[in-house]
């Protein structure tokens, strides 16, 4: 990257303020071409409000922006996307109900005579630019029937398709499998030698290294620090996000997972928490069997698309079952109901939190109270003293940033929205939680008490069946690990196993075999 | 389009959006008062709020209904089920008679819910097919106007206390029941968790159709009380008009009183506010002699108007 060229892209000191919160307080950021810029800061720093300002969702109260060397002002986000501003949002925002394709080459379908779209050519096409990424599907099903991680790949897809100067990628990578993680940098580094400036916001801090050159943290909506990142040391980097001291991060730590993993305990005569049997689904699953012991972590690797979500919804009965049964402390489950599932103590933090997880309108205070309302009534009436208490709590305990318990949950930043997620299931005390990517989109030091609350909780008799696209969380978090792939379960690693080399060995060893 | 900032227009859109009703009516009050002759009239107020009564109570339902991202368009034909039941079994005395029609109306909401719920129809559909088909039932049932000389039915409609009417008492504590209902009670959040985000509320246990069924019975069952009660004003049963195009109103008076049709939010003051408002809006325009059709077009505007103010909250 050339230091010397005028950056394309300039904000000057911008600020944005909400009903009760000062998101953008005079924050300064210059895009240089050819450049990948890091934004990172903690959950609530105003890194995607930013990104809205640059891409006209939102009006800046304050500031200008500089596009191309004059003042700018996009109306909407489709003006910043004609003006060759192309973002991917950190919730995934394409249309769910039609179909891969459609969402893919919206907008610039190709088209035969007389105008009508050209289906057939369309379908081609979209199959061989998502193939180019490494995805292969039926782009003719619906958006929303894929997982989240494909429908990061389709965002991104399209995102790059369209002619841009400035790709903006409000955490991409939050729900991407390692291989998918290198298929996206790939494109990154190709954007760079076009010239092309990136925006790159993750709280994955290996990634930032190894793609962006430079990076702008943000605190409190202020720019806490701008400059060179390889220069920077990572623990510095964490500290100018919390904004500590250094040797506070170095000695107070970031704890993660910190127990030691337990050997497959003598397990005579006792039940399983939760026993999984023969879970299947039409091109889904195939058999699944799962089992967690109380007081046990239980991890699903695998790739995308291999059965893992499923997996979990099938157990909760969120997911209709062809066959196979579910059994509770000895008890079977009533099949798909979810309620059932919950009243025995099986609950899912799922993995899509804007269409499965909150409920948008809704006060924080409601989210959080949502599945426990029954504890926290008396003849169906709802008893506010009770849910303020449990509200104030998890509130404080998770660090959760809103204006005030009242205020509506959509306005909260992502990370935010993910702790209410884990709050409303804690809050019921469920006897096995499954988590569906509980850490997506949140910030280290956040990240690192929700990990060492699932820890404190296994100990206290929890079974926790956890996914995670971030192996390293995977491998410190789970005592056992079942590899899934293409809805069957091909190994199992326990013990001194449980490591990554190994699980990424087991998925590629089957996958050779059967791609024989 | 460079400029800063707009946020008084944004301040006063938010503004209009939660007390906008209550502001509309009080203007018009007002206006009533200082231009309109009798209008302070102890008589001409009650004839207001016995008519509006009945669209009250059924715009209860049918808020319970939208907030659910659903729709009731059957409640006009459940009205007429209703006065027909009442007529039939008036020989077994008015409160047999009240509760078979009450009791009609769940059945209907039943019908409704339960092709909502369990079989998935939309709620246009399975209430649109409600509208024809119940109606045409109430027609079997009671082919011609009956009238009828029950003294309890006719008190019901047609009897105060200390000063107010029966029907509105009803519907005035109908609405705090349903206010209630709506705000304190886990099957009041739920209700609207579910409009707010059908898939999330499944997977956090809510017992998601279980609640969709109640909502269409409990609608069915306004419906068939609002029926009753109208029946015993007119003194007869009429089931071949009696609540035509009162699902028009009802949803009128829900979305002018801010509720969205999207669902998840629900507003039972504001949407008797909103009742309230198209009954004072026509009442004022018969009194200055305007003609019917403007009194349409009118409620149109304000229709629009609300639409527009309760269009999802833009984010800039
Ligand atoms: N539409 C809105 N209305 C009110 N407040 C908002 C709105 N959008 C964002 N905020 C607030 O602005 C602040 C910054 O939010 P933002 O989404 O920019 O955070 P972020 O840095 O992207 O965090 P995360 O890492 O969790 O995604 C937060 O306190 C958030 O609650
Ligand atoms: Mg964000």
């Amino acid at each position: 990257m050339s230091q010397s060229a005028a950056p394309v892209l300039e904000a000057r000191q911008i600020s944005k303020r909400f009903p009760g919160v000062v998101a953008l307080d005079g924050v300064s950021l210059a895009l240089l071409p050819g450049e990948v810029h890091a934004l990172v800061g903690e959950n609530g720093a105003g890194k995607s409000t930013l990104i809205k300002v640059f891409t006209g969702v939102h009006r800046p109260d304050g500031g200008e922006l500089i596009y191309n060397g004059s003042p700018t002002a996009f109306g909407t986000p489709l003006d910043a996307q004609r003006a060759g501003i192309s973002t991917i949002y950190q919730e995934v925002n394409l249309v769910p109900m039609m179909s891969v394709a459609r969402n893919l080459m919206l907008g610039r379908e190709p088209r035969g005579r007389l105008g009508v779209i050209d289906t057939a050519r369309m379908y081609g096409e979209a199959e061989r630019i998502l193939a180019g990424y490494g995805v292969v599907t039926d782009v003719r099903r619906p958006l929303r029937t894929l997982g989240m991680g494909v429908q990061q790949m389709v965002a991104l897809a399209r995102a790059v398709a369209i002619d841009a100067r400035v790709v903006i990628m409000d955490e991409p990578t939050s729900s991407l499998e390692p291989r998918e993680v290198e298929t996206l940098f790939s494109v990154i580094r190709k954007l760079k030698d076009d010239g092309i400036a990136v925006v790159y916001v993750s709280h994955r801090l290996d990634e930032l290294y190894e793609v962006c050159d430079r990076v702008t943290v943000l605190r409190d909506g202020r720019v806490a620090h701008t400059g060179p990142l390889a220069e920077l040391e990572r623990l510095k980097l964490i500290a100018l996000m919390l904004g500590r001291d250094l040797d506070e991060v170095r000695t107070g730590g970031l704890t993660r997972f910190s127990r030691d993993r337990r050997q497959a305990r003598d397990r005579d005569g006792a039940q399983p928490a939760v026993r999984a049997e023969g879970l299947t689904r039409r091109q889904v699953l195939r058999g699944v069997d799962v089992s967690v012991w109380p007081g046990e972590v239980v991890g699903l690797g695998g790739l995308l698309g291999a059965g893992r979500s499923e997996t979990a919804k099938g157990i909760v009965g969120a997911l209709p079952l062809d066959a196979g049964r579910v059994v509770v402390a000895g008890r079977p489950l009533r099949t798909g109901s979810t309620t059932a599932a919950i009243r025995a103590g099986v609950s899912l933090l799922p993995e899509d939190r804007k269409a499965e997880g909150i409920i948008p309108a809704l006060s924080v205070r409601e989210n959080i109270a949502l599945a426990a309302l029954p504890s926290l009534s008396r003849a169906g009436v709802v008893s506010d003293a009770k849910i303020d208490k449990i509200v104030d709590v998890f509130m404080r305990r998770l660090r959760i940033k809103a204006a005030s318990p009242d205020q509506p949950v959509q306005e909260l930043s992502g990370g935010n929205q993910q702790k209410v997620l884990l709050a409303r299931w804690l809050a019921i005390r469920p006897k096995i939680l499954l988590l569906d990517e509980p850490t997506r989109g949140i910030d280290v030091g956040a990240k690192a008490e929700v990990q060492a609350l699932v820890d404190e909780l296994a100990e206290e008799g929890l079974g926790v069946l956890l996914i995670s696209s971030d192996l390293e969380e995977l491998v410190e978090g789970a005592d056992r690990i079942l590899v899934l792939r293409e809805g069957e379960v091909v190994g199992e690693l326990s013990g001194d196993d449980v490591t990554e080399d190994k699980i990424m060995a087991s998925i590629a060893e089957r996958g050779a075999e059967s791609d024989g | 389009m460079a400029e800063a900032v707009a946020p008084p227009g944004r301040r006063v859109l938010a503004w209009a959006q939660e007390y906008g009703v209550y502001a509309a009516v009080g203007v018009l009050l007002l206006f009533n008062v200082l231009f309109t002759p009798h209008f302070l009239d102890v008589a001409n107020f009650r004839t207001q709020l016995v008519q509006v009564a009945p669209i009250v109570i059924v715009s209860l339902g049918m808020a319970l209904v939208i907030g659910t991202q659903g729709i009731d368009l059957s409640v006009g034909s459940v009205m007429s089920l209703a006065a027909a039941l009442v007529a039939l079994y008036l020989g077994y005395g008015a409160w047999p008679a009240l509760l078979v029609a009450l009791a009609g109306g769940a059945v209907a909401g039943t019908a409704g819910g339960a092709l909502v719920a369990y079989v998935g129809v939309q709620p246009i559909v399975a209430t649109l097919a409600l509208l024809v088909g119940v109606r045409g039932l109430a027609n079997v049932l009671v082919p011609q106007l009956v009238e009828f000389r029950n003294p309890d039915l006719i008190a019901l409609g047609s009897a105060s206390l200390s000063g107010v009417p029966v029907i509105v008492v009803i519907a005035a504590v109908l609405t705090l029941l349903m206010a209630f209902l709506v705000r304190r009670t886990t099957f009041g959040r739920q209700v609207v968790a579910i409009g707010g985000n059908r898939a999330a509320s499944e997977l956090s246990g809510l017992p998601v159709r279980r609640v969709l069924l109640l909502v269409y019975v409990i609608s069915g069952v306004l419906a068939a009380l609002a029926g009753v009660l109208a029946t015993a004003r007119l003194q007869a049963s009429d089931p071949t008009s009696l609540g035509l195009f009162i699902e028009l109103s009802a949803i009128t008076a829900v979305v002018v009183g801010g509720t969205p049709l999207s669902g998840g939010r629900i507003r039972v003051l504001s949407t008797v506010m909103g009742a309230l408002l198209m009954q004072l809006l026509s009442a004022t325009l018969i009194k200055h002699n305007l003609p019917q059709s403007w009194t349409q077009i009118v409620q149109a505007v304000i229709i629009l108007a609300a639409v527009y103010a309760t269009r999802e909250r833009g984010t800039r």
